[in-house]
């Protein structure tokens, strides 16, 4: 049996690296594939804790919840990526300036 | 392979509702190895995501860490949790990702850029900070760590989950199929733009 802290560490870890992707890097499709790392590391944690709180299934049932949320915002934003290539012929996220001054 | 399973005490056995299956005596050595396994693969996976300039790359390197995730959380008695990671994440996400770069060509690689190097790394190192403070925050109770108990050999099932889903939690999961049909006609409108234009310019058919 593994301590439920160790799965709770791990998904800290992956959030944490999802999110200096996110803040780090400038192509829109990493940016995206980050939030995918932090939403899967928020997922860990959910079902982590309700390993350790067994009597109900809320945690899990959060996670799906939360794997269909990220299946939207996928498409959504690859639709706005796509959309955003036709407009600048680029998916660096410093050139959209539209709404600049 | 479920015989695998068994033995890393990953699914519970048949006769584990009765009773306890007496722990084997390879069975936390075996259970710590598989999970520094995943954990592993998973850091490696969400690294090579967010850091390596081919987004091709970083797309794989999401597939090995979703993966990895599915077989944490086998590990963790989510059997349904599991297969829907691998079903949608693997199999659909990680898809649509695919065919975006690879619509995007060449595209898709974007050069480093210097511009706005402070503000993007700083905002990163402040957010490592917190992210450590959280950790050692998580490291001072894991002195004690809480040995999660015994479960009953349905809990995390298909049956139970899906119980829950259709009995308290009914009127959210009817409201995320409504979330999906809106995801699907709002991504159709925005990538489609106006009537004829993509055939006009031509920009994804070149």
């Amino acid at each position: 049996m593994i301590p439920v802290e160790y799965y709770v560490g791990l998904s800290a870890i992956l959030f944490l690296i999802g999110g200096i992707g996110f803040l780090v890097r400038r192509n829109v499709l990493v940016a995206l594939m980050s939030i995918e790392v932090m939403l899967n590391a928020t997922n860990l944690a959910l079902v982590a804790f309700n390993r350790q709180h067994a009597q109900v299934h809320t945690g899990q049932v959060l996670s799906f919840f939360v794997i269909a949320v990220a299946a939207a915002e996928a498409a959504v934003g690859l639709a706005i990526v796509l959309s955003f290539f036709r407009l600048k012929r680029t998916v660096r996220s410093d050139e959209a300036d539209l709404l600049r001054n | 392979m479920l015989n695998l399973l068994l033995l890393l005490d990953i699914v519970p056995g048949p006769a584990n509702a009765a009773t306890p299956v007496p722990e084997t005596p390879q069975g936390p050595w075996m259970g710590f190895a598989y999970f520094g396994f995943c954990a592993v693969l998973a850091v490696v996976g969400a690294i090579a995501t967010v850091a390596s300039p081919n987004p091709i790359r970083g797309a794989m390197g999401l597939l090995l860490m979703i993966i990895s995730i599915a077989g944490l959380f086998l590990a963790l008695h989510a059997q349904f949790i599991a297969a829907i990671q691998v079903i949608v994440y693997a199999g659909a996400i990680v898809v649509l990702f695919l065919f975006v770069i690879m619509l995007l060509g060449s595209d898709a690689q974007t050069p480093s850029d210097q511009r706005g190097r402070i503000p993007r790394f700083g905002a990163a190192a402040l957010f490592a900070g917190l992210g450590l403070a959280a950790l050692t925050l998580l490291g001072r109770t894991m002195a004690k760590p809480k040995l999660p108990g015994d479960v009953g050999s349905d809990f995390g099932s298909i049956d139970s989950i899906g119980k829950v889903l259709f009995t308290d939690m009914l009127v959210p999961f009817e409201i995320s199929s409504a979330l999906l049909i809106v995801a699907v006609v709002g991504a159709i409108a925005v990538a489609r733009g106006k009537h004829g234009e993509l055939a006009e310019k031509g920009a994804l058919n070149k």
